[in-house]
Order: C-alpha cells, then structure tokens, then sequence
C-alpha cells in the first residue's frame, strides 16, 4: 500500500534534519504502530505524507500503490486515498461541520471522477455514520470543531475518515486528551474501518490504544529513524521497560 | 475662526451646482437650517482628522465623476425568494410605475416628495434633526448637505408590525447621475419593521436615512451594496434608540470604488439594544469605510459592532468605530471588533477603535486584528480533499461568518451568504 524508501526531511526554515531515513512497507489490510519517544520525528512523518507546508524532502521517497505522493498536492493525496486524523483537530468556526463534510466527500468523488453525492444520499450516510460515533445532529450542525471537547474532536476526525473512506489512515496520537470511555469509542470507530483494502499507521506513545486497535506490526522510531520492528509484543515491551533498552540495542 | 477658504469655495462650488428643491413650509425650514449647519462646517478635505484614511475629494467636488452602469444580469436580484414590498428608484429619482402599492397594513409610506409640500408633517419632528444631532461631537457635512440638498426618498411610519420587509431597490441608469436621498423612519412604541436595501443607485450616491425607534420598537435593516464597480457612495444613518428597543443594520459590501458608510448611534432608553455589522469584499481599486460612532445614554444598553473585510489586490479598508458611554450610562455592554483578512501584500486595512468611558459600571471590549488565511486551517480542509482554492473560499466565508451571523433573519442571511458565495465563484474564475 504505502511504500516509504530512506526518506530524509528537514525543516524548511531551519537546517535541521528531523527524519533521517526511514524506510517502511505497509501492506494493504495491515495496522502498523510506531511508537518512540517525544522528537522522534513521528509526527512530523504523519505531515510529511500528508503535504504540509514547511518541511523539505532532501532523500528518499513514498509511494502510495506507486504513486510518487511527495509530488503531490494535499487534495490530490487525499484524493489518491491518505488521510490523516490530525492530533490537534483545527476549529473552522462559521463553516459547519454538515458543509465541510460534504465539500470534502464530493471534492474527492470529483477528483476520482465520480458523480457527486445529492444531499438526500449524503445525509442518510453521514447520519449512520455518525450514529455509531455517538455524533449526534447537534455536532453535525456546528461549526466544524469549534467548541467541541477533546473527545469530541477526535470522534469528528474518524467520521471524516468514515465518510471518506481513504485506503491509507494515518492516525496522529489518536488518543491524546482521551478518557476510557472515548478511546474506546474511537478504537471501535477505526476498528469498524479495518479491512482487507485498507492500512493504517497508528502514531502513538502508549500501548494503552493498542489494547483497543490492535497492531500486527510495531515500530519504534527513534532520532529520525526506525530502529526495531516487532510484533505487538513489541509495544508491551516499551510499555514495561520504556525506551531506554532499546535505544541502547540501536547504540550498541 | 472662520472656516479656511478651502472648505468655503469647496462648499459654495458644490452648492452652486445644484439649486436647493423647493418645498413645502416644514422642509424648506428642514433645509435651511441645514445649509447653515453646513456652510458653518464647510465641506470635508482629506486633512480634515475624520477623513484622514478616506478621500473625501470625488464626494464633495461639484460635478460628480461618471460611472459605467453596470448590469448584474448574470444574477437574480436579492431577496428575489423573499416576499416584500418594493419601492424603486432610478437614479435618485422614485419610479411609481416600477414600485408596487405604498398600501401596507401596520405602516404609511410617503415619498419625500409630496409629503415635502404639505405645511406640516410629522417627519418635521426627524428630518434633519436626528442628522443635526448626530454632528457633535464629530462633523459630518456630507449629512448636513444631504438634508439640505435631498430631492427624494421615503418617510415611513410604523405603526404595527408590517407583514413584510419594505425594500429599497436601487438602479443606476444614467452614467452621470448624482443622487442624493433621504429617507426618515419613525418606529412606533411596539412596533417593528425590516428595511431592505439594494442595487446600484447612481455614479454618486449620498444618502442619508434618519431612523427613530419608539420604546421597545424593533428596527431591522439589511442593506447591499455593490458590484457596480465605479460607483462613489456616501452613506449615513442616524439612530435614536428608546427604552428597549432594538434597532440592527447590518450591510454587505462587494467592490465600489469609494464608499464610506457612516453609522451614528443613540441609546437614549434603558436596555436598548443595538447592532451595526458589515461584512465587504474589495478587489483591486477599492476602497471602504465604516464609520461608526455609538453613544451611551442610557443603563442596561448593549451595542455591538462587528466589521469584517476581505481585501485583496490592493483594496484598502478603514475602520473608525467609537464607543462613548455618558455617566449615567451604567451597566453598558458595549463590544467592537474589526478584523480583515488580507489575501495579499498590496492590500491595506486602517483602523482606529476608540472607547471613551465615563461611566464606572461597564463592560466593553474592543479588538482589530488584520491577517492572511490561516495556513493550518487550510491545510486541514486540502488534507481532506478540498482543492486549495475552493479551501480558501470557505476560510474567507469562515472569516465573514461572526458579521453575517448578526442578521436576524435565516432566510435573508442565506442569501447574503449566497451572494458572498457567487461574488468569490466569480473571482475565482
């Protein structure tokens, strides 16, 4: 699905190297975690592959089923199938959050050239998605993310994705600023998602969400690159001992 | 002191250039007092403090300047959808045939006019008054010539509650024309009225709207100006706020060459509420001005004003807004804010907020920022598929969005929004 080959990236403002060659292959069906320590470059990967401004590719590549997608502009990533649940959600007040979903499922059909949704069609889909969200009619009228709780926001984020239905789900610390009860509603959300033409990279620093979706590989990123892979027992390792082990194994 | 010989031949050239109308006991009166209120100011030069960021020079000079007419065929007119009555005018001049019946159940409707040849009227009690009022603590001459010089327009007194908005529709026929109207309304204890207003009026346009809102009288207004580009307006309104009234005007602006849209508030009744809200869109050689002043008179008050502008290749805005809050204005809620979204380097916006608080008991705040497109806020809506420009439509519409939510009516504020929409569809290409 996603192919990522020695990607080196620095900031582009400063001369700072943040990732310094990651490689990744993550197979369609699959749940790759990568966890590491704070600066480790995880998020800056998730944005990297999302086309945000402000960061350059010095080496490397990433291909989404063979498309170049460092070549692309965000929309035409999101259109090819990445989505990116965002840790800190943006607030767009006066643009409800009806609209934006909306915009954003018929920006994509179009992109694809497929025929946009009428309003009846969309309504009925986004209601049952948001049903199982526990979003209620209230949330789907307000402005998009304004006012909502941390909770909130993330369950809005994964009826983005529900709605969008993308083949590559990065999830950017999903479960930061979640109580048990959200995570869990979260988890079900994505895991409702999980299928055999879909993958997802799961960023996160604590094993507590992969308890809830859980990964058949995990990585540890550490200084800009990947330094282990394992099985899930790998993230109850980290959860046990913490980094430290493991980043002396990378030194040593 | 006299007045510098500038503003004297300005003011005597402008006057000279058009006779006073004639008119019954009760204007002409109405009118002589305001030629003398304005030959003692003299009209506005561009050093005048009050018109330090806007030139005054294309609204006062003797002849105005020519403006295509422009025609808005590619559109429905606004509030097309919206049940109202209408009251047509063609370059400042009324156009009975083109209007519909005057004959509305709660208000009578007069035009300026025939109402001005009667010997007494109860407009005498408001035209020019409210205008003379309104010129201390700031001059506002182009009012003063405005009540001197108006040759139309309407009075209208509410004296229940209409069953539909009353709509002032402007067209501009005549590349040359130069219109100046004045319209009075009176707004019974109880009673409530929405007053629309559109089109393009005239090259140049002064307009002056006196508006007097009885206790716990509700006053809407809803005004558009604009894509006819080369057009000058100069706009006031003067209001007069009673015990638990509620007066709100709210006006969307897209292009215009110079507008400058002057609103002068009084609340003079305990818990009086009023809201002044604009929303403008300029591209290119544009330029637009509101100037607000709202004064305190009165305990329990709230006012707001809310003026956002979207600014692009070179348009400039201004922004003057005043609080005053008199001593006995105790427990006044006050609250301004003005905000542009500049979509480039070339783009100006000039504001200067002022609050002057005499009494101990208030609550007001103010706030002006100017500032591009949020980046994080655009990449959110590209990451999930928006394409970039269609993005920064909604950003701009999420920027307008605090002023147009000041409308009261969904329906009125849909199409404002509609219009918005297509004004930004067509920028776009």
């Amino acid at each position: 699905m996603l192919e990522i080959k020695n990607l080196h990236v620095k900031l582009e403002d400063e001369d700072k190297q943040i990732l310094k060659g990651v490689d990744l292959s993550l197979e369609a069906g699959k749940v790759h975690a990568i966890m590491g320590p704070n600066g480790s470059g995880k998020s800056t990967l998730s944005y990297v592959l999302s086309g945000k401004d402000g960061y350059e590719v010095t080496d490397g590549s990433a291909h989404l089923q063979g498309e170049d997608v460092l070549d692309m502009e965000p929309e035409e990533r999101a259109a090819a199938g990445l989505f990116l649940a965002f840790q800190y959600p943006v607030e767009i007040p006066g643009v409800g959050n009806m609209t934006f979903l909306r915009t954003a499922v018929n920006a994509q059909r179009k992109a694809r050239g497929e025929d946009e949704l009428s309003a009846g069609d969309f309504l009925k889909v986004v209601r049952e998605k948001a049903k199982t969200l526990k979003i209620d009619a209230e949330m789907l009228k307000r402005p998009v993310n304004v006012g909502f709780s941390g909770g909130e926001k993330k369950r809005n984020e994964i009826l983005q994705m529900a709605m969008l239905e993308p083949k590559m789900c990065i999830l950017d610390e999903t479960d930061s600023g979640l109580d048990v009860d959200a995570m869990k509603l979260v988890s079900e959300g994505v895991n409702a998602l999980r299928d055999a033409g879909r993958t997802f990279l799961v960023i996160t620093h604590y094993q507590r969400l992969l308890d809830h979706i859980k990964p058949d590989v995990v990585h540890i990123m550490a200084n800009g690159r990947i330094v282990k892979t394992g099985g899930p027992e790998l993230a109850l390792e980290v959860e046990q001992n913490g980094y430290a082990d493991i980043l002396a194994e990378e030194v040593a | 002191m006299g007045l510098p010989d500038i503003k004297t031949n300005l003011t005597d050239a402008r006057l000279a250039a058009q006779p006073v109308p004639q008119s019954g006991a009760w204007l002409a009166a109405a009118r002589d007092d305001a030629l003398a209120r304005l030959r003692a100011m003299g009209l506005p030069t561009k050093r005048d403090e009050y018109w330090k960021y806007t030139d005054p020079s294309t609204l006062t000079e003797a002849v105005a300047q020519s403006a295509g007419v422009f025609d808005a065929a590619d559109e429905a007119p606004l509030y097309d959808g919206i049940d109202r009555l209408k009251l047509v005018f063609v370059d400042g001049v009324f156009d009975a045939d083109a209007s519909d019946d005057m004959a509305l159940e709660g208000v009578a409707i007069e035009r300026l006019a025939d109402a001005g040849a009667a010997d007494i009227h109860w407009a005498k009690d408001l035209y020019g008054v409210l205008e003379a009022k309104g010129q201390s603590p700031v001059e506002r001459p182009l009012a003063a010539l405005n009540s001197a010089m108006a040759t139309d327009g309407v009075l209208i007194h509410v004296t229940g509650t209409p069953s539909k908005p009353i709509c002032l529709i402007y067209r501009h026929a005549d590349a040359t024309s130069d219109a100046t109207l004045h319209h009075v309304i009176k707004v019974d204890a109880g009673a409530e009225v929405t007053v629309l207003e559109n089109g393009p009026a005239a090259a140049r346009f002064n307009k002056c709207m006196e508006v007097d809102v009885a206790d716990t009288g509700v006053f809407h207004h809803i005004r558009a100006q604009g894509r006819d580009h080369e057009r000058r307006a100069v706009t006031h309104i003067f209001g007069r706020l009673g015990k638990e009234s509620v007066f709100k005007s709210f006006t969307m602006t897209a292009n215009g060459v110079l507008t400058r849209n002057e609103v002068v508030l009084e609340l003079t009744g305990d818990d009086a509420q009023a809201s002044v809200a604009g929303a403008c869109m300029g591209d290119g050689a544009f330029h637009h001005d509101d100037t607000v002043f709202i004064t305190h008179d009165a305990v329990n008050c709230e006012s707001r004003q809310v003026f956002k502008k979207v600014l692009r290749n070179g348009a400039v805005g201004v922004f003057q807004g005043k609080i005053l809050v008199q001593p006995d204005a105790q427990k006044t809620d006050g609250y301004q804010i003005s905000q542009s979204l500049l979509l480039d380097d070339d783009s100006q916006f000039l504001a200067k907020p002022e609050l002057e608080i005499y009494a101990d008991d208030v609550a007001c705040s103010h706030g002006s920022t100017s500032g591009a497109i949020n980046e994080e806020a655009l990449f959110y809506l590209r990451s999930r598929g928006v394409e970039k420009g269609t993005a920064e439509d909604l950003l701009v519409l999420s920027f307008l969005a605090e002023a147009i939510e000041e409308i009261e009516s969904d329906e009125i504020s849909e199409d404002i929004l509609a219009r918005l929409e297509a004004w930004l569809m067509r920028r776009r290409g």
